[in-house]
């Protein structure tokens, strides 16, 4: 491939590409994330083009394996194009109908079809399922159109024409006027305006100087870094090179998870296939600008998200943060300046060159502009990807896009931000999502995690979960993180155990504050969030824990017994068949009861008992009501008399 | 080299360039409490201890002397009501692991910390790291490190390191305030030296 060196060679391969390509051609699209390898999208590809090979097609119709379309709930997703037929949770077994019917014929299949809930009708096109309906995926958009290995693709959505109108038709300063004008901030977790941080680098007189993607996503079910990462490669690196140009940095760096295999390769590829084009390396595009780009890949530390843990790991050094009174866009990598921008935040970039600040502001609430990308997991519906405007309220992701709560359940809360995020609760959820919205809710926007629980989850657990967590990830170089955080797990282990006591809600504050005030990064800072929050929304079901010995959610196994409602038990046996610990008591016709010394409270009897029956129940805070005397256990003849 | 003219607890204090607050605050005989802080050694700014309130610019902030760097015009508190509680806590979290350590005990009483406030900790280490870093900074040995990370983290010494370096330096041991280096170095003496 010859080296475009010039504006006009991008355009003109363009259109090579474009005129090669028939909008009509049929083309089956499958969606090969690792969410969606993982419920076995390769195989579904190689049925595919065995397929296709099979009924003599394989020259007439195209396969795309794209990126993450966003449904991971209901993966692996078929895209038919031209007609944007979707199927969902497609298997191997399916594609012989799909090529013989839809791809021949022309035909709908309804059965793979989504089937909208609201109004049991199947939908036919992507575009019209709800959980896509209501989203405004200009970021994440293009993953489910393009194959990620392919420069082509790229370049047909219009691919590195904004770093093309940057390096020609602006100046650096135009540059950082507009992304500063766009008030684009940052998406990895500060929000903090990446406008003034490049400002910061540019003014800053030290050489060299370092643009850098932070993509060590480290959030427990997050994962839309990933998943642009894997699905528009190209996106990220585009803004890259625009933001070394901006800054006057010559030098990028990837720092991505080694978690990360096809990240890191799909990465590989579209690096490999930008130097080759002369879309990196020496003389970009011939505007005599140069610019490369190394991957790094993490080793697994939580913490080497933080900023200075990342700069610090890079030099190779172990991964842990440092006090930044001097910014690290002024004195970090090796001490230069350096500007760290998440993932989604670079992807932003070339929007907002090629489509301008007031587009981009068109978006959002007063504070953030632009769309955000959500991972949504948990007790949803619809799990998945969701890329939204920022000032979307939560109710509307959560039950337009998401679909709602499973099972019939009441919502309880959303955990927003990652493990330092914070809880919202039912109340709240008309809050507008926004940076400063978000934060004065008691969470934050972190990186974009979105875990919704249900009236099963307990608000103290959940809180000992992520501060677990946060124990484990803490760099444990600073006293208030590491000895605080452990403190603060043992108490909440405490009261989720029973042996809560009158002043450990005082005591957790108190260690909270000095987490806070005194930590050296903002692992540490952010840490106590999960307790505050929920202390902040759901301070009853603290005391009920601590005073009642009593757990609201029927959750924590220390504080909950199973009983057996002699009223309803039939004797049927399955429970007691089913008892792990053999604790069930009882026989045929027999009311059942629990030995509770020998019950371990797995929750098998209550799983089992025939919901006809329901006769199995959880309690908490009260005692177990004493079990019939033995002679009173016969069930008497309801009905047929048995054997 | 640039004078900088701050003020430490009311006082004028005279500092240069490149230097942290502890630094210009002990250089005036004014003292902060610290575990972590060593002359020779590189800031590291672990304990945490060292926190004051510093003020410029019309705004207040809790900043860790050990690594602020000195800045003219700025007002420095070392005490107060919010210092002193911080460091209450900070103290009585590390009276968990060490509470019988002499430096730890001087500090607890001058700020009224409860040796039993927190539940014992086994390890006794408080994770200043002065062992570690005077043998990677000074001496350049790096007989001694940190493992693991989050409170699983401990120093631990290389076998085959201190097996040829320690007999004849153990200059880290004096700095070690609660003993916990000497106890991970019988161990290690014990279970890896050649005899």
């Amino acid at each position: 491939m010859p080296q475009l060196s010039s504006p006009a060679d991008l355009e003109q391969l363009r259109q090579e590409i474009l005129s090669g390509r028939d909008a009509e051609r049929p083309c089956i699209t499958l969606c090969s994330g690792s969410a969606c390898l993982a419920t076995g999208s390769g195989a579904v590809a190689a049925a595919i083009a065995e397929e296709l090979e099979k009924q003599g097609l394989s020259d007439r119709v195209d396969i795309r394996r794209t990126g993450c379309h966003g449904f991971c709930e209901r993966g692996p997703i078929v895209v038919i194009h031209p007609e944007g037929i979707c199927y969902l949770q497609i298997t191997p077994e399916d594609v012989p109908e799909i090529v013989a019917r839809t791809i021949r014929e022309g035909e709908v299949i309804e059965r793979l079809l989504c089937v909208d809930p609201s109004v049991n009708e199947a939908i036919v096109h992507e575009s019209e399922i709800p959980f896509y309906k209501n989203q405004t995926r200009h970021v994440f958009g293009s993953n489910g159109s393009i194959d990620p290995k392919s420069l082509d693709d790229y370049l047909a959505i219009g691919g590195y024409s904004a770093l093309s109108k940057a390096l020609f038709e602006m100046s650096a300063e135009q540059v950082l006027e507009e992304v500063k004008r766009a008030n684009l901030r940052g998406r990895g977790g500060g929000g903090f305006p990446a406008g003034r941080k490049w400002e910061g680098s540019r003014d800053a007189p030290d050489e060299p100087k370092y643009v850098i993607v932070n993509a060590d996503e480290g959030d427990p079910g997050a994962y839309m870094d990933r998943s642009l990462l894997e699905g528009n490669p190209h996106s990220v690196l585009e803004g890259l090179i625009i933001g070394g140009y901006t800054i006057g940095a010559h030098e990028g760096y990837v720092y991505v998870r080694q978690e990360y295999p096809l990240a890191v390769e799909n990465l590989g590829v579209a690096i490999a296939r930008a130097e080759e084009h002369g879309l990196l390396g020496e003389n970009i595009l011939g505007s005599g600008f140069d610019f490369t780009v190394k991957v790094h890949q993490g080793a697994g530390a939580f913490v080497c998200g933080e900023s200075t843990a990342l700069m610090t790991a890079l030099e190779g050094r172990v991964g842990e943060p440092r006090p930044k009174y001097v910014r690290s866009n002024v004195k970090g990598l090796w001490g230069k300046p350096s500007v760290l921008n998440n993932v989604e935040t670079w992807a932003n970039v070339p929007l907002i060159i090629n489509r301008g600040a007031d587009w981009f502001t068109q978006l959002g609430t007063e504070g953030s502009k632009g769309t955000k990308i959500f991972s949504l997991v948990g007790k949803i519906n619809n799990t998945g990807l969701v890329e939204v405007p920022m000032g979307m309220t939560l109710r509307e992701i959560i039950y337009d896009i998401g679909g709602g709560i499973p099972g019939g359940k009441k919502f309880k809360a959303v955990q927003t931000g990652g493990p330092s995020g914070g809880c919202i609760p039912e109340e709240l959820l008309d809050l507008e999502v926004g940076f400063d919205e978000l934060t004065e809710a008691g969470s934050m926007m972190g990186s974009g995690g979105m875990i919704v629980v249900d009236e099963d989850t307990c608000m103290v657990d959940f809180a000992r979960y992520f501060i677990n967590f946060l124990t484990e990830e803490s760099c444990g170089k600073c006293l208030p993180c590491r000895e605080g955080l452990r403190q603060m797990h043992k108490i909440l282990t405490n009261i989720c155990e029973g042996r809560g006591q009158p002043g450990d809600i005082e005591t957790l504050e108190e260690l909270s504050e000095v987490a806070i005030e005194a930590s050296l990064c903002a692992l540490g800072k952010s840490a106590p969030n999960p307790f505050l929050s929920t202390v902040r929304y759901f301070r009853d079901e603290y005391l009920a824990h601590i005073e009642e010995k009593r757990c609201p959610a029927l959750s924590c196994k220390a504080l909950i017994s199973y009983h057996i409602d002699p009223e309803k038990c039939q004797g049927c046996m399955i429970c007691l068949r089913k008892c792990p610990t053999q604790a069930i008591e009882g026989g045929k016709r027999t009311i059942h009861v629990i030995d509770q010394d020998k019950c371990t409270r797995c929750g098998s009897c209550l799983d089992v008992c025939p919901d006809k029956f329901s006769a199995v129940r959880k309690i908490s805070g009260e005692p177990v009501p004493p079990p019939l005397p033995e002679a009173q256990r016969a069930i008497a003849g309801k009905g047929k008399a048995d054997g | 080299m640039a004078e900088l003219r701050m003020q430490i607890d009311g006082r004028e204090v005279i500092a240069e360039e490149g230097m942290t607050v502890l630094e210009a605050a002990l250089g005036a005989g004014i003292e902060i409490p610290s575990l972590c802080y060593h002359e020779k050694l590189e800031p590291f700014g672990g304990c945490r201890l060292c926190l004051v309130e510093v003020e410029s610019g019309g705004r207040t902030r809790l900043v860790v002397s050990c690594v602020y760097l000195a800045e003219d015009g700025l007002v420095v508190r070392t005490r107060s009501e919010k210092i002193d509680k911080i460091r209450k806590t900070l103290l009585e979290l590390l009276l968990a692991h060490a509470p019988d350590a002499p430096a730890l005990q001087e500090l607890a009483e001058e700020y009224g910390a409860d040796r039993n406030r927190f539940e014992k900790e086994a390890s006794f280490c408080v994770h200043c790291g002065l062992c570690v870093r005077y043998c990677a900074e000074v001496k350049q040995k790096h007989a001694v490190g940190f493992i693991d990370r989050g409170i699983g983290k401990e120093i631990s010494f290389i076998p085959e390191i201190a097996a040829r370096e320690c007999p004849s330096c153990k200059e880290c041991f004096p700095l070690c305030p609660t003993s916990y280096l000497q106890a991970a170095y019988v161990l290690v003496e014990g279970l890896a030296f050649p005899p």
